[in-house]
Order: C-alpha cells, then structure tokens, then sequence
C-alpha cells in the first residue's frame, strides 16, 4: 500500500469517506440491524417499545425498512432515567460496572437526560471527533486550545480526545477566566481553539477592549471548531468571528445523546457533511412523516448512531431542522451535505403574531449590521391578547454616532427577514448577559404569569 | 486501496482482538491486565469499524 503523508491527506478515513452513497447505505443497513438487535435483546426499554409496534430486529431487510422501527423521543429517555439501573434506567445495554462514563444534556429542552457509555463508546466518541477534525484541517503540528469549563456536559471533552488521537498538543483551558485564556494563547501560541459561537465573539471582546489585545493580529489561532449554537452556520456570525480572529471557523453538529453527527470541511460548502460512516440519517417531513430525499424541503433529523453499545441511540427524533443541499461538496467526501447546517429547532420555532419565527432569523440579522454588539436578547411576552415581542441589543461605543442609521437597517432587515415588527430596546453595551457555553437569549414568557 | 489489502489488515484486526482477549484470559485477575487489554479492544473496535465493517463493500 502507498503511505499518504499526514500533510497532503484530507480525509481521516478515505475508504468509507468517499465510498458511493449506495454503499454507505448498505454499510448503515447492516450496522442498524446489529445496533438494534444488540438493542432488542439486552435493553427492557427497547424489547418493549419494539414489541408494542410488533417489530423483530429481523423484519428489517432492506434500507426502506428503517422507518419501520419506532422512534425514541426525548421526553421517553426523561421517563426511564432514575430508574434500575440507576441512574440511566432500561435503555442501558451493559452491565452497569462496565460504563466509565457520565454525561448529561445541558437540559435547554426540560429535565437533564443523563447519558451513559462505556471506554469503547468513549472511543467511539472521539473517533467521530477525529473525522470531523481532520476534515477541518487539524493536524499534528497544532496546537489546540480548549477554553471550555470541563465538567457535566460532553461539549469539548470529545474533543480533547480526539485532537490528541489525531496527534495535536491540546491545551486545556479548563477554570480558567477569559483573560487568563486569551493570555494563554498568546502566551503559547496556540493554534486552533474550540468553542460555542458566543464565547469565540465574547473572548474576541475581551481581547479588545480589557487587554488591548487583536486576536486576528496578536494572536496565533488559525481555525476554530464551533459547536453548541447555530452561529458556524449562520453567515453573519460567522463573517464576525473570522474577521474577529482572522481564523476559519467551522461548524460541527452534535447532541449528548446521539454524538458527534455532523460537521463542515476545509472547503466550507455552506454546509454540513453527516458522518454517514458512523449514523444513519433520515430526513422527515414534519407534518406527514414522509422521508425526504430531495433538496430543498425542510425537514426533521432522526438519527441513529450505529456503533454506540451502552445506551443506545436508534430512530432518535432530534427535532433538529434540515434540507439536503443540491450539489456535492468540492472537498471529494461522499457524506452528504445538509445546506445551511441545522436551519432550526422543530420545537424552538414559534408562532408569534401568527408567523412562524426561528431564532436563528434574527440573529441573522442582528450580527449583520455593522455597529450593533454580538449580544442581543429576544423576549416574547402576552399583551392581552397579543403577542409583543422586544429586542434588546447593544451598539458599539465607537458607532453610537451611527445610532439612528443602525437603528433604522435593524428594523428594516428584521421585517425584511421575519415578517415581524419589534420593540426594540438598545441597553448600555456590556450589560446584556454573556455566556460561555449555550446561550439563552430567546425568551419566551407567554402563559408565564 | 484494494480488497485484498483490505483483508490483509482485517487479519491483522483480527489477530490483534485475538491477542487482547487471551491476554484477559490469561492475566490470572490482574487488574493491570485486564483492563488494558479492555483499552486495547476498545481500540481495535475502532479498526473494525474504520476496515472490518467496509471488507464487502470495497
């Protein structure tokens, strides 16, 4: 066999990156039916649900047979934990002294959902990692700061481990504040960083402003791998945080409770590629359940990951919002491409005033007006029997003389986008909260008293 | 990459998990033992998937 040199390979996996997509399809076909036979006959949880819908693991023959199985939904794996076993209940599929790992979901959606795997899981964790940081570009001679609060949530823990897998020095930024972080970086000249789109605009802020410091000038960060938000997807973000740090930024999509799915390659093609190699992914009309194989319709992510043993993830209804793009991408996988990322949340889009709003719309456009702040906060609440909705925003020191200008593209960019008037609320720059990990800035207060 | 050397490293897999499990079933209980060679299997899950998994597909 030829060695490929590390610097002038792509892919982390060439064999299953670039086999057809019916060949994929077979690959998926015949992990699902081991994942779910695995599933079938060590978890009471599942045992049940697929009895109840009279399934065998053995009925599924062929690809189209996937939408046979039941899908599991959030709130089912909110039911079970506490449980025996405790704390994770039925769905577990191992004796519990083999899970050497605890996790659980940051709990944006209701009740936390604890999440248990076992070394091979974890492996399995930062094997997905490892693509999704090949594809953008991190190699041996990097090195990669993680200024994440290490802790409950998996966010960058997988990272961590993949980074050092693929032969990166990892730096971890762990209790760090953000000045000693950014100091940090400059201090060691890292290279690559990953972080949610909020705290890589946040920390660009407080280079600037608290330390004088110009992260696209002063420091050494080269690319940066966003996870936990939308922003990587979202092009005025995005626009932001690469001008901010003069680095590429890439998206990476991923939950608790499924993995490290999806993410967006050196070529960025306005997109995210799905690691087909590792889940299989369908697409499904929200109203009719029909699978969707064609782009340009919206619809729902339900996902299984294929190789995940201790509590395994099959038909997972992700409520994540997505469409297949029309073209391949440049960059030679085979994964397909879901165009724009995740566009939306099935249960984060609301009806406001009667018209359907994603939160991701306005920060569209709040991040595309030059002279406005990175933070903003949308609040909905009840005015008798109207909707009223607010936007607080802040204006940069240095454009406040810009204020009415500013102002006025604001609203014309939001009725332009949204379809909504807002009452718009412009607050002392720095004083709207700041986050580090996910940001909560979408609040709605309808039926709250 | 062709089959063949496909199925070459599939025997290497293969022996590499043969090795580890009887590593396990030698090591008398020693922890030390045991649970490296539950680190090195854990790996070599990662080579299956990565070359095992892809031999009739190739």
């Amino acid at each position: 066999m030829k060695n490929l040199n590390d610097a002038k390979q792509i892919y982390w996996n060439p064999l299953v990156e670039t086999l057809p997509l019916e060949k994929l399809k077979a690959l998926q076909l015949k992990k699902f039916k081991r994942i779910l036979k695995w599933a079938y006959e060590r978890s009471r949880f599942h045992r049940r649900l697929y009895d109840e819908a009279g399934l065998k693991p053995e009925d599924i023959k062929v690809y189209e047979d996937v939408t046979k199985v039941p899908k599991v939904e959030k709130s089912m794996m909110r039911d079970i934990q506490r449980k025996d076993p405790f704390p994770y209940g039925d769905a577990l599929c191992v004796p519990l002294e083999e899970v050497t790992e605890f996790r659980q979901t940051s709990g944006t959606t209701g009740t936390p959902v604890y999440q248990p795997d076992t070394w091979q899981d974890w492996e399995w964790w930062s094997e997905a990692w490892a693509y999704l940081l090949y594809a953008q570009g991190y190699r041996k001679t990097d090195r990669v700061f993680i200024p994440f609060g290490y802790n409950i949530f998996v966010a960058f823990w997988a990272g961590h481990y993949a980074a050092e897998k693929i032969g990166c020095e990892v730096i971890p930024g762990g209790v760090l504040d953000t000045e000693a972080r950014i100091l940090k970086i400059q201090e060691l000249r890292a290279t690559a960083m990953m972080a949610t789109p909020t705290y890589v605009l946040g920390m660009a802020d407080t280079a600037k402003k608290k330390l004088g410091i110009d992260p696209s000038k002063d420091l050494t960060i080269r690319k940066i791998t966003c996870a936990g938000e939308p922003g990587a997807s979202i092009p005025s973000t995005k626009k932001r945080m690469e001008e901010a740090w003069g680095a590429k930024v890439y998206d990476h999509v991923g939950a608790t409770e499924i993995g490290a799915w999806g993410f967006e390659c050196t070529a960025q093609p306005g997109g995210i590629h799905i690691n087909e190699a590792l889940f299989l992914t369908q697409l499904e009309d929200v109203e009719t359940g029909e699978i969707i194989e064609e782009p340009g319709r919206t619809g729902k992510i339900v996902i299984t990951a294929l190789d995940r043993i201790a509590q395994p993830c099959i038909r997972f209804d992700s409520k994540d919002l997505a469409q297949w793009a029309e073209e391949p991408c440049p960059c030679g996988r085979t994964f397909r491409l879901l165009k724009g990322g995740v566009i939306g949340r099935a249960d984060d889009i609301t009806k406001v005033k009667g018209v359907l709003l994603s939160p991701s719309a306005i920060e569209e456009v709040v991040h595309g007006i030059k002279g406005l702040g990175n933070e903003f906060e949308v609040i909905v609440t009840k005015k008798g029997d109207l909707d009223d909705i607010t936007l607080k925003i802040e204006i940069l020191p240095e454009a406040e003389g810009n204020r009415e200008s500013i102002l006025t593209q604001l609203r014309d960019q939001l009725r332009l986008k949204t379809n909504l008037g807002y009452n718009i609320e412009v607050h002392p720059y720095n004083s709207l909260p700041r986050y580090e990990v996910k940001a909560k800035r979408f609040k709605d207060l309808r039926g709250k008293p | 990459m062709n089959r063949r050397e496909i199925k070459k490293l599939d025997t290497r897999i293969r022996k590499i998990k043969k090795a580890a499990e009887e590593l396990k079933s030698l090591s008398g209980g020693i922890q030390a033992i045991d649970r490296n060679a539950e680190r090195i299997l854990a790996s070599v899950k990662m080579l299956e998937i990565n070359i095992s998994d892809i031999i009739d597909l190739v």
